[in-house]
């Protein structure tokens, strides 16, 4: 039987669809219209959140939901199992996950379950003309390179995408269609989860703020950062860093932006004393401005900052926070 | 505790990322002079989880790499850090393959192996980024996965795995025999000692080609990949970066402040 359908992994966040699967809602209507197939969305859960509907406002056909005690908390195998049995029941021909803490623990295992291939973190999705192929586009090399992919023969074709890559739709409350459910059964998992931490973002989170004043290695000490927390406070931004700064315990891993840390696209992105690394700005380049404060002339965060100053921090960013006050106070 | 380990060895990431260089007509990345092979650093990782182990209760480590061209005093660190033995998978039947092949490759070698309590891979590896393997090796030995771990305790046929959420930390018991991938939040790896340098020149190397594994050859190397890779290229950024200057430091950071009022960016 011919595979057909795109098929993208919902999750939620505080009781709402997360960006990332609005995302990829957008991105799987572009697949199916090309296609001339159905877009449908799944979501996992025990009991799943009725709010899933929304997936068809926002360009899904139909909306398929697993409700199991298994998975009420995420945990690899009974996700993957659950997936796995959709799939098989519905022979999808793109599955989309996004780039997420879950994503990217899924969609390996599943794809090798199904014997497919994945193209993980992609930020550029496309139907090919002639052979009705999914082109996936991603980064390569800490971003130094980008990479087309096609999985020519195994179903479904996966991928997995890159947060704040794709557009969503605006909410559209007349469009229709069906929630089903599934049934499945599954297996005991293997692993249980202990417990689960989550720290509360202060202020501004930092994929949603406006503004991101970020800080690298060259700013040399936790207590460096505080500037960078008022400056961040009076701009009602965010505190970001790199990895060089987490590494060297100055700050949370939950701060970190780049590859392996959050993707950001602020309308102002300012990087203080810190080099411009290709993983890094993995994470920011999508920001609307860069604004980069570093000694060396030569740093390659100067290639992707529309403004620089070339100085010392310790001397640029107090002139800098105290211009920023004044005009704040006199407009 | 018996672990194995499976690294790979890349060009250094943290290269200059001007000094980056693709060859569009094989679709390969050429590294540049001077642009020196590393072990992938969540590799490095990986191997100080399996070493932490080792030193609370003892036991064996197994390094096995696969790849073309290895350069022996790069995989050989991990000797020299404190594992016990290495095992290079090394045969053209191997190349061009994406993580579904070479992870078929690891996978049979594993077996090969025999018994072992724990694998550890890096969460991902420098170059292609994907992330895949780690997960796929068990999915192929049937296993279980746990992957982005900050933290690795075992005891009593069970691990103990802190993970690295977006926003926080999580702890997951997982049965063994087990895989898991190991992120930077573990801590710094060790360097190795000059005592260590020493003993890893007396540690077996063992090379291990296609036919001692008994691979299937449609699933090897570029046969049994998956995907196919279209084009490879470097992105074009055009960005102008307009230098703001003072007479002074501070004067140029006050100036800054001014030309972001201006732009209507603060
Ligand atoms: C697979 C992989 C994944 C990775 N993922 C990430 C990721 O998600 N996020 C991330 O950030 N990194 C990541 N990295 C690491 C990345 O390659 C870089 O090592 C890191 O981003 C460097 O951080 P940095 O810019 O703070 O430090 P450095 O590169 O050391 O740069 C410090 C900068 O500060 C400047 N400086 C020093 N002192 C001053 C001063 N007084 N005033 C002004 N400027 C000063 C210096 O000129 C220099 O440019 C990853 C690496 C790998 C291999």
């Amino acid at each position: 039987m011919a595979n057909s359908g795109i098929i993208i992994f919902g999750e939620l966040g505080a009781g709402r669809l997360s960006s990332i699967t609005l995302e990829l809602l957008g991105a799987g209507r572009k697949l199916a219209d090309a296609l001339g197939q159905e877009l449908a969305a799944i979501f996992l859960g025990h009991p799943v959140d009725p709010v899933v509907r929304e997936a068809i406002a926002f360009g899904a056909d139909k909306v398929y939901t697993i409700d199991n005690p298994a998975l009420q908390e995420y945990l690899t195998e009974p996700s993957v199992a659950a997936l796995e049995a959709a799939c098989r029941q519905l022979s999808p021909e793109v599955l989309l996950l996004g780039q997420t803490a879950v994503g990217r623990d899924m969609a390996p295992r599943l794809a090798f379950r199904l014997g497919t291939g994945l193209a993980m973190d992609c930020v550029h999705l496309e139907v090919q003309a002639d052979s009705r192929l999914l082109v996936a586009t991603r980064p390569v090399y800490g971003g130094n390179a980008l990479a087309e992919m096609t999985c020519p023969s195994a179903r479904p074709q996966m991928a997995t995408v890159r947060a704040k890559s794709q557009e969503a739709l605006p909410r559209d409350d007349s469009r229709t269609g069906e929630v089903i459910p599934l049934s499945v059964s599954l297996p005991s998992s293997r692993s249980r989860l202990v417990e689960r931490v989550r720290q509360e973002a202060a202020g501004v989170k930092l994929e949603d703020a406006e503004i991101i004043i970020a800080g690298g290695r060259g700013i040399g000490s936790a207590e460096g950062f505080q500037t960078l927390e008022e400056l961040a406070r009076l701009l009602s931004g965010a505190v970001g860093t790199t990895r060089a700064a987490v590494d060297a315990n100055w700050r949370p891993s939950s701060d970190q932006i780049g590859l392996t840390g959050k993707i950001v696209a602020p309308t102002l992105y300012v990087a203080i004393a810190i080099s411009g690394a290709s993983q890094h700005l993995a994470g920011c380049s999508g920001s609307k401005n860069i604004v980069a404060i570093n000694k060396d002339p030569d740093a390659n965060i100067f290639k992707a900052a529309q403004y620089g100053v070339v100085g010392d921090y310790r001397k640029v960013l107090p002139a800098f926070l105290n211009k920023v006050k004044e005009l704040l106070e006199t407009s | 505790m018996n672990s194995i380990v499976c690294v790979k060895q890349v060009p250094d990431p943290e290269a200059p990322p001007a000094s980056f260089r693709i060859d569009s007509a094989t679709n390969r990345m050429v590294p540049a002079a001077g642009v020196k092979p590393v072990l992938s650093p969540f590799d490095e990782y990986a191997i100080e989880a399996a070493l932490r182990l080792k030193d609370a209760q003892g036991g064996k480590i197994s390094i096995l790499s696969l790849g073309k061209n290895l350069a022996l005093d790069v995989v050989k660190k991990s000797l020299s850090m404190g594992a016990d033995e290495l095992y290079l998978l090394q045969d053209d039947a191997f190349e061009g393959g994406d993580s579904y092949s070479t992870a078929y490759a690891l996978s049979l070698a594993i077996k090969k192996l025999g018994k072992f309590d724990l694998i550890f891979c890096g969460r991902q590896a420098a170059d292609w980024d994907a992330g895949q393997v780690g997960s796929g090796i068990a999915e192929l030995l049937g296993i279980p996965s746990i992957t982005v771990a900050s933290k690795v305790e075992a005891a009593d046929g069970k691990a103990r795995v802190e993970r690295v959420l977006p926003d926080g930390r999580e702890v997951v018991e997982v049965d063994l025999p087990a895989l898991v991938t190991v992120s930077n939040e573990l801590g710094e790896p060790r360097y190795p000692t000059l005592k260590g340098i020493m003993a890893a020149g007396k540690k077996p190397v063992t090379v291990w080609k296609a036919s001692d594994l008994g691979a299937d050859p449609a699933q090897l190397g570029r046969a049994g990949a998956k995907t196919n890779l279209l084009k490879l290229y470097a992105p074009v950024r055009e960005t102008h970066c307009e230098i703001v200057e003072g007479e002074t430091p501070e004067e140029a950071g006050a100036k800054m402040a001014l030309r972001l009022r201006q732009a209507k960016l603060l």
